[in-house]
């Protein structure tokens, strides 16, 4: 039965992070924006605390079949969800700084083995997708990894790599068959200090400066041959590389809910300002008869609340065990554009308070955008959208 | 806090049934040539609107003493119907569920005088108008603040002021007024003979040809203190505008999925430079932003609406909730229009009606209810 109240578990979930974010990251929060790339040691803390982590696989018949989700339960993907918007009300680039918590840590668990899961699950994990020539289209990436005896060779060029420098081991996309396309394509971990793997330079960015985005470069670099995760076969279809896409259905509302953090930051930064200026919206007289200011206001705050209702329908559905490709790209979609424009708007209403580096705002404007950028761009989102309620393949709607 | 519900974005059976079973109906009756010829006839088939009342929408979670059917009552119910009817004809959808916004208003506001001499005439089983008077026709009108007035004068109310798009106050006998009675707005029970009240020349407005609406006019319309909604300290006019926000949000839902639909089916079906289309990311970014904007004002009227289920005020999520799907069903109704062209603007296919109707989601106030 449909009911969107907020329970209880989603509040102490909410109030709890909420805590952390306000008493831990904003107030290194404007530090670490100055003073990009140095390693925010105060979130050691957080290493001991697993969030990207999973049970063993069960190995039994019977434990193996699917448990119907207690209801009265918050689900683990909504749970952080509701962590993920919190942490980034607080700083999304701290967030994305956090130990062992990388996308790359997020590849793992969702497809190491047990014995994989013993020697890395404590790892900190980048992702390494990206390439110079290759972006949105990850299906053409050109970094090849060769067998060679028991180990593999990896060779090729990886941008814009979140954690670069910190994580300990980088998920490392790479082909073994070039003309096997999509199919060809597998993740390899590399440890860090490998011969032939080195990090080049580090990114200076827009906004979520905290964060070190960096690039790898792999130069024969060799690696044991179980270090592939998952499956090294290269089978006739493009199922594997589907799996691996298949992460994002859950990365992508994680993204969304950072846009929710920081757009609502902001929102809740400009309605303080309104507050101590006497404007306070009554949710009840005709919109059109407020001022310019009020009225904006609350469209913001609608949109907001659009933006989350999808991302928690997203994360939602993956705790049910149902199918969320598109309801992932629909949050992601939205909250990144709309968060974006939320932000962009707060700083106009505030005017010279939303100029200055003496509020944070400024700062949310530039670090909000990545929200509409990484993990599929927003045109990427909207293509998925599209293809899947017309229905089309990606030869139909290029 | 033992008792509270889980979170959950999935329909209940009962909610389930409901949906598919009015998706039949206006499949079968509504869609396609019979809105059309509806609109341009400007005219409800009163078969029609009985076909809706006999399925228990309006009456079902009315008690059994009052004439209903005595089930649960469910405002996240009541927009799962407001939406499927209004995919099918917004205007159809207004009619249809427009007693239950005098009705609702009654049982849950009225004193048991009034429930028990107003409900059970509408709760029969066949169809009977009853209506809400609420809009103005004036510049910055503001639902929150009629301009129509209630001055207490020698044991009765005298009302004066003027009101627009009472939906069909002809039939009606009785009309539910909005008025400022000492400032504070009250709801009056009004019967449409009493004297001073009149009804005026059919209105032509921007859409909803099918619906007939007038004009009202109050001069000096004496309403006797029994009729006051509530009784003497007056009802909680806040509650029953979050109700009603809501359901136009839900309304709005159903016109853009009606726009985003047909508009999708068309552009894969229309080609040009030899191929759909569909198959241009100008087209399909829009139909994909169509296709999530309507979840998202779904999900706001669910929201709101799961407050309401919660016992809870509903304010904040209410105006949210009517505020954005105002906004979207604007946009998506015009990327309908836009996606077919020239042909859009023709009246044959309908995305101009869903464009005309759905201008009326954010002006239009207290004419449905949840």
């Amino acid at each position: 039965m449909i009911n969107l109240e907020t329970t209880q578990k989603m509040k102490d979930v909410k109030n709890g992070v909420h805590g952390m974010a306000q008493s831990m990251l904003r107030p290194i929060s404007r530090h670490y924006d100055e003073n990009e790339h140095a390693y925010p040691k105060e979130l050691d803390i957080f290493r001991s605390i697993k969030l990207m982590s999973r049970p063993k696989k069960k190995k039994t018949e019977d434990e193996t079949k699917t448990e119907t989700p207690d209801p009265q339960k918050l689900g683990t993907n909504l749970s952080t969800i509701i962590s993920v918007e919190e942490m980034c009300w607080g700083d999304v680039g701290l967030l994305l700084s956090i130990p062992n918590a990388g996308l790359g840590n997020a590849a793992i668990a969702a497809v190491a083995t047990d014995e994989q899961m013993e020697r890395f699950g404590d790892k900190w994990a980048s992702m390494a997708i990206t390439e110079p020539g290759s972006g949105s289209d990850s299906g053409s990436i050109t970094a090849r990894a060769v067998l060679d005896g028991d180990e593999w060779v990896l060779n090729g060029e990886k941008i814009f790599v979140t954690c670069a420098e910190r994580a300990d081991v980088a998920v490392i996309w790479a082909t073994v068959d070039k003309s096997a396309g999509k199919a060809g394509i597998k993740s390899f971990i590399v440890e860090k200090g490998r011969p032939g793997f080195k990090l080049e330079k580090l990114e200076h960015k827009l906004g979520i400066r905290a964060s070190d985005t960096g690039t790898y470069v792999l130069d024969d670099c060799r690696i044991p041959k179980d270090n592939l995760l998952g499956s090294a076969e290269v089978k006739q279809s493009t199922e594997g590389f589907k799996g691996v896409m298949k992460t994002f259905d859950n990365t992508r509302p994680m993204v969304a809910a950072m846009a929710l953090g920081v757009a609502r930051a902001a929102l809740d930064f400009t309605r303080e300002k309104m507050e101590e200026n006497g404007i306070i919206p009554d949710y009840e007289q005709n919109p059109n008869n407020l001022n310019a200011l009020e009225k904006e206001f609350c469209l913001m705050e609608a949109q907001l609340e659009a933006m989350r209702l999808l991302t928690w329908r997203a994360a939602w559905m993956m705790d049910n065990k149902e199918f969320n490709n598109l309801e992932a790209s629909m949050a992601k979609a939205k909250a990144g554009r709309c968060g974006t424009l939320i932000v962009q708007k707060c700083c106009e209403l505030l005017g010279p308070l939303g100029f200055s580096c003496d509020h944070l705002v400024e700062k949310w404007m530039r670090d909000i955008k990545i929200t509409d950028i990484f993990e599929g761009t927003g045109q990427i989102q909207h293509l998925i959208v599209a293809r899947n309620v017309l229905g089309y393949s990606s030869r139909e709607l290029k | 806090m033992m008792d509270e519900r889980a979170f959950s974005f999935r329909m209940s059976e009962e909610q389930s049934s409901m949906k598919e079973t009015l998706a039949r109906l206006m499949k079968g009756r509504v869609v396609g040539n019979p809105a059309h010829e509806m609109d341009e006839q400007r005219a409800i088939p009163l078969e029609l609107l009985n076909q809706v009342w006999e399925l228990g929408t309006v009456v079902s979670s009315v008690p059994e003493a009052y004439g209903g059917y005595g089930m649960e009552y469910s405002p996240i119910l009541n927009t799962i119907v407001l939406e499927e009817l209004a995919a099918g004809d917004m205007a159809l959808a207004l009619a249809a569920c427009l007693p239950a916004a005098f009705i609702y208003t009654v049982l849950e506001m009225g004193t048991e005088e009034q429930k028990k001499k107003y409900l059970p005439p509408y709760c029969s089983s066949a169809y009977k108008a009853c209506t809400v008077a609420i809009n103005e026709p004036r510049f910055r009108f503001d639902a929150t603040f009629p301009e129509t007035r209630a001055v207490k004068e020698n044991g009765k109310y005298i009302l004066n002021g003027r009101k627009c798009f009472v939906p069909m106050a002809k039939d009606a006998d009785h009309l539910l007024v909005a008025a400022n009675a000492e400032g504070k707005t009250a709801l009056f029970i009004v019967a449409n003979d009493q004297q001073g009240l009149k009804i005026g020349e059919r209105e032509k407005n921007l859409g909803l040809y099918a619906l007939e609406t007038y004009p009202v006019i109050l001069e000096n319309c004496e309403v006797s203190v029994d009729d006051r909604v509530g009784g003497e300290d007056g009802c909680d006019y806040a509650k029953f505008l979050q109700k009603t926000r809501i359901a136009m949000s839900a309304l709005g839902t159903g016109v853009s999925r009606a726009s985003f639909e047909y508009a999708r089916d068309y552009a894969k079906e229309r080609v040009q430079f030899g191929e759909p289309i569909a198959y241009r990311q100008s087209i399909a970014f829009m139909l994909a932003e169509m296709a999530y904007e309507v979840d998202a004002m779904r999900l706001m009227t669910w929201k709101a609406a799961s407050a309401l289920e919660a016992g809870r005020d509903a304010k904040r999520e209410a105006y949210l909730a009517k505020l954005y799907t105002g906004e979207m069903t604007m946009k998506i109704t015009d990327y309908g229009v836009q996606i077919l062209g020239g042909h859009g603007y023709i009246r044959e296919n309908p995305v101009e009606r869903y464009y005309r109707n759905g201008r009326g989601i954010s002006i239009l106030e207290g004419m449905a209810t949840v």
